[in-house]
């Protein structure tokens, strides 16, 4: 059966031949739901690191060699490709090791500027004790254990925005949280397991009115929707290359410039200074001021590949695409006896990724059942602890899509519960 | 046998229903809890000792079948030996477990936990198969460590 399902002009039966990790899963007679936690990569994203690499390379921002040279304009290029595509200038965008790397580039960053690194620059991000921070109950680890430490270390009040039981948490919950002590707030721009999209201009108005910072986990939002950190008014955005089509090792702190340029580093050492004496160092503006020590520079030309790709489909078809199969497999789940669908309700708009529970079987036996069926998906509590035991449950089960990603694998992913529910015995099985 | 079947053989989907030794445990004289961080499956695993024996064993926990089965089957075979019989069944259930579907495991050792050899071949899964056990295996640490003091 040929799929008539688009993305912007080409179709998904085109799109899934750019990716060889698709082809492969198909040839084994697997389909891919897990982007949420990785995504496969288009020949053009490995062909670019791959071409780089066979073309002789060198270290960039030292030295002077021509060959110097041509690596650093790759590199920089590559820059300015990803802060197009988020809407920010190319010195707000600062290379990290991960998305959970940039999250820790701020919270240390502010504990740092809090045992007074940084001077008068960075007073604006000092907390002093009784300070607060404010987090939702349905972060991601990433976006939590950061801020743990840095209300430890600073005498700072975690606050989190507790969740509903089915994982959503309200702006209205949000404002009563916020206080004029209210420094940091962090939410994510997506929920990485309940799909829900978060107002995020709303976060920023409510946070700004009461001079706090917003940072926002955009893992689950750059990947698959357009993104304009500008537009939205946030202070830091941090995202992962490994999940929008680009290669592992490699994550992006966005942030305004003036912030940037003021955030103690929380890595220090080479390449990152202008004047260093025994005793003292100063640092270059950002981005380099965060950047220590070697980057990972093919890597960083191979997302400048995959920034142009998304940009070929269209980020808003990228978004549709998603939207429309999540919203279809909401649906389905949620009309089929003993599985409980957590997040947005069945007709309610959600990102690319659908979270489910069976009830009686636990979340890694459905996920053997679904693999060995050919269904790959993510069991588990997804980083994301506290917002499972407000669910109620240890685990769940998460399908997730791409821009490869089509409406039969949905199917796959429908039979896959249905045969867990038989061979579990589990009562809705009988019907099923 | 699919592949699904021999890693969820029937004993072990009875095993994790029946939860043998699933309970508390008065007058504990061990009690380890171990915790699978991936899955969130957690087990508290108590023994009480008549001497060199393992005169009571008894968990509470929750989890996945394979390691709710796993537990079921450790109290079934472990209770009545002695620590050093223990600490064997464990190292034969271990071995086995590494064993990625190779070999034959010994029944006359192992009984009933044999079912658990196609559990080797998923590596993911073996965590979820030794919970109690490695529960088990910290008790009687905990009691030699004692009787060397």
């Amino acid at each position: 059966m040929t799929s008539n399902e688009f993305v912007g002009a080409r179709s998904v039966a085109e799109i899934r031949r750019d990716f060889p990790g698709i082809a492969a899963f198909a040839a084994a007679g697997a389909a891919y739901l897990d982007s949420a936690a990785t995504s496969q990569r288009p020949n053009v994203v490995i062909d670019t690191e791959r071409d780089y690499l066979a073309g002789g390379i060198a270290p960039v921002h030292r030295g002077a060699s021509n060959a110097t040279g041509e690596s650093t304009n790759l590199f920089e290029e590559a820059r300015s490709a990803v802060a197009d595509f988020v809407g920010v200038a190319e010195n707000e965008v600062v290379w990290t090791l991960n998305a959970t790397d940039a999250i820790n580039m701020v919270s240390l960053g502010m504990a740092d500027a809090s045992a007074g690194l940084g001077g008068s620059a960075a007073a604006r991000f000092a907390l002093q004790p009784g300070d607060e921070i404010v987090i939702t109950e349905a972060e991601h680890h990433a976006n939590l254990i950061p801020w743990q430490h840095l209300a430890k270390r600073t005498g700072a009040v975690l606050r989190a925005v507790r969740v509903d039981q089915q994982g959503l948490w309200s702006l209205d919950d949000l404002a009563v949280t916020l206080s004029d002590r209210t420094r940091v707030v962090a939410v994510a721009d997506v929920s990485n397991v309940t799909g829900a999209i978060t107002d995020v201009a709303a976060v920023v108005e409510l946070a700004h009115a009461r001079g706090a910072l917003v940072v926002l986990d955009a893992c689950q939002s750059v990947p698959h929707r357009p993104t304009n950190f500008t537009d939205l008014g946030v202070d830091f955005a941090a995202f992962s290359a490994h999940k929008m089509l680009g290669p592992n090792g490699l994550g992006v702190l966005a942030g305004r410039a003036e912030l940037l340029d003021a955030l103690p580093p929380a890595r220090t050492g080479g390449s990152t200074i202008t004047k260093v004496t025994l005793d003292d160092a100063e640092f270059l503006p950002a981005p380099l001021r965060f950047e220590a020590g070697t980057q990972a520079v093919s890597q960083v030309i191979a997302l400048g590949a995959a920034v142009g790709y998304l940009n070929e489909l269209g980020m808003p078809a990228v978004a549709a695409h998603e939207q429309t199969l999540a919203m279809e497999l909401a649906e389905r789940v949620a009309a089929m006896p003993g599985i409980r669908l957590v997040g947005p309700p069945p007709g309610a708009p959600r990102a690319g990724l659908v979270s489910v529970a069976v009830d009686g079987v636990h979340a890694h036996d459905v996920g053997q059942v679904l693999d060995s069926n050919g269904v790959i998906v993510r069991v588990g509590h997804h980083c994301a602890q506290p917002l499972h035991r407000a669910l109620g449950l240890t685990a769940t089960v998460r399908a997730s899509a791409h821009v490869y990603t089509e409406a039969s694998e949905l199917d796959g992913f429908m039979e896959g519960l249905a045969e867990v529910q038989r061979f579990f015995k589990v009562p809705a099985g009988a019907t099923a | 046998m699919t592949n699904l079947e021999s890693l969820y053989q029937d004993i072990i989907l009875d095993l994790a229903k029946s939860r043998h030794g699933d309970g508390p445990l008065d007058g504990a004289d061990h009690e380890h809890h171990e915790y699978n961080p991936t899955c969130g499956d957690q087990l508290t695993l108590r023994i009480k000792l008549d001497g060199d024996q393992i005169a009571g064993l008894a968990w509470q926990g929750d989890g996945c079948s394979i390691s709710m089965a796993s537990a079921s089957a450790l109290s079934d075979l472990a209770t009545g030996q002695t620590l050093e019989g223990a600490q064997h069944l464990i190292d034969a259930f271990r071995e086995m477990l590494r064993s990625k579907g190779a070999g034959t495991p010994d029944e006359d050792v192992l009984g009933d936990a044999i079912a658990f050899h196609g559990v080797s071949k998923y590596i993911m899964r073996v965590k979820c198969a030794m919970l109690a056990w490695v529960a088990l295996e910290a008790c009687l640490t905990e009691e030699r460590v004692q009787r060397a003091s």
